[in-house]
């Protein structure tokens, strides 16, 4: 492995100077950016591990809403129950990365800003309309989550940039959100695609809410606006359902390869908004 | 480039290294600490076979940098046995001929150690989840799924005792 240094600051400014230097690489879990490493696919000069910086590891409940330390583990996340009920589908796409051993170390701001297009912890994050509080040589910002990843292992963070948080919006009553991924087994595989669907639901137990994001079908992990606006106003009745999945499939762009094509990953990504989208409007106590 | 120094527990003891900024806590634990129960397969996060456990989680020891073990508490295969006695876990490997080759072993005992350190009665579904990042090309699994519930079991009545 080449030689390189190691810097692990305390406080989050420490870490964008330490960033901004020419060669930095960020390390949250690590695991990517070792078999980057070891694959010679990335030579920094200095990696700054950003696990001691405060507020980057751990879940805090804030005006309402979640707040999710970029480095926390999945497992952690997982563990967590307050947030497992509040954002089921969050928890889920965190918690389907990698191994038992994976989930110890892999965090949701690393998953993010990997920037693989097959990503499980950024649908069900884009879909929860979640932010990103960024630090930077400049100061804070707040940005969405889908503002970040620009294209394959590309993003829009600035030099010294790193995400430090993502928050949550308060959770109303009556709302849930689901995650769903396909794999050709069980575990310890890549997405062939993935949906997230987060839904709140009126008094009348109608959708008053909805919010559709896919994975691994584009570039990106995008945002399928229409797709949710097909679902506000009903119960999940048949039409809605299959608009929504119309919706999907019209924004997607895939790539054709080993874990599918092009056209099985549109159809696909369809087929588990609905199914998310089914089990988001159980959770949140729909009756269709 | 400068060497750094990393103070930690292995196994209970006190140790400290040198580690080369670019080396992993595998390497370090290896080539450092000469605690070569830890193997190398993959390099990267796949097969589990450098399993250890880093404050209580298991972890791929390929995957962390070794200074990012400073104040960290790490259990290897090695620590496993206490007194001249096998680990249960290690009892039960062996009485169930759960390894054939054994470059797996040491990664299996410590995930699975994990497993029955967070669930003492994990369901064989449970034990197969967590497991699925541990991978064996001899045994076919089916032995080390026994051997670990049959150790789950034998450590329940131990405590229970």
């Amino acid at each position: 492995m080449t030689q390189l240094a190691y810097l692990a600051p305390s406080s989050a400014e420490e870490a964008a100077a330490a960033l901004a230097r020419d060669g930095a690489r960020p390390l949250s879990g690590g695991t990517d950016l070792l078999v980057q490493l070891r694959a010679g696919r990335t030579r920094p000069a200095v990696v700054v591990d950003l696990k001691a910086v405060a507020g980057a590891i751990g879940v805090r409940e804030q005006s309402g809403g979640f707040v999710i330390g970029a480095a926390t583990p999945g497992a952690v996340l997982g563990e967590h129950a307050a947030l497992s009920r509040a954002w089921p589908g969050v928890v889920e796409g965190a918690t389907l990365i990698g191994s038992t051993q994976v989930q110890g170390r892999a965090s949701l701001g690393g998953n993010l800003c990997n920037a693989s297009p097959a990503a499980d912890g950024v649908p069900a994050l884009i879909a929860a309309r979640a932010t990103c509080v960024i630090v930077g040589p400049g100061g804070r910002r707040e940005a969405p989550v889908e503002s970040i990843a620009t294209g394959p292992g590309q993003t829009s963070l600035a030099p010294g940039e790193f995400v430090l948080e993502f928050r949550l919006p308060p959770r109303p009553a009556r709302a849930s959100d689901a995650y769903l991924r396909l794999i050709p087994r069980t575990e310890m595989d890549i997405a062939v695609a993935g949906a997230g669907v987060n839904l709140v639901l009126d008094e009348g137990g109608r959708v008053a809410e909805a919010h559709v994001a896919v994975g691994a079908v584009a570039p990106t992990a995008l945002l399928a606006a229409e797709a949710g606006r097909a679902l506000v106003g009903g119960r999940l009745d048949d039409a809605a359902l299959a608009g929504m999945e119309a919706a999907v499939r019209a924004v997607c762009r895939p790539i054709s390869d080993k874990r599918g094509t092009a056209e099985y990953r549109t159809r696909i990504a369809g087929v588990l908004a609905r199914r998310a989208a089914l089990i988001a409007f159980e959770r949140a106590g729909g009756v269709r | 480039m400068s060497k750094i120094h990393v103070t930690t527990t292995v196994n209970g003891d006190p140790v400290e290294f040198l580690a080369s900024p670019g080396a992993t806590l595998m390497d370090a634990l290896r080539d450092d600490l000469n605690l070569t129960g830890t193997k190398e397969g993959c390099g990267s996060g796949d097969c589990g076979a450098c399993s250890v456990i880093v404050d209580g989680r298991v972890v791929c020891s390929c995957l962390m940098l070794a200074p990012e073990a400073e104040g960290r508490r790490i259990e290897t295969v090695e620590g496993l046995a206490q007194g001249g006695h096998l680990h249960p876990l290690q009892q039960k490997f062996l009485e169930h001929a759960a390894l054939q080759c054994g470059f797996c072993t040491p990664g299996l005992l410590m995930a699975s150690k994990a497993l029955l350190d967070a669930n003492p009665d994990p369901t064989e579904t449970e034990a197969r989840y967590w497991l699925a990042g541990n991978l064996c090309r001899c045994t076919g699994y089916d032995k080390i799924i026994r051997a670990v519930l049959d150790a789950a079991a034998e450590l329940r009545q131990e405590r229970a005792a």
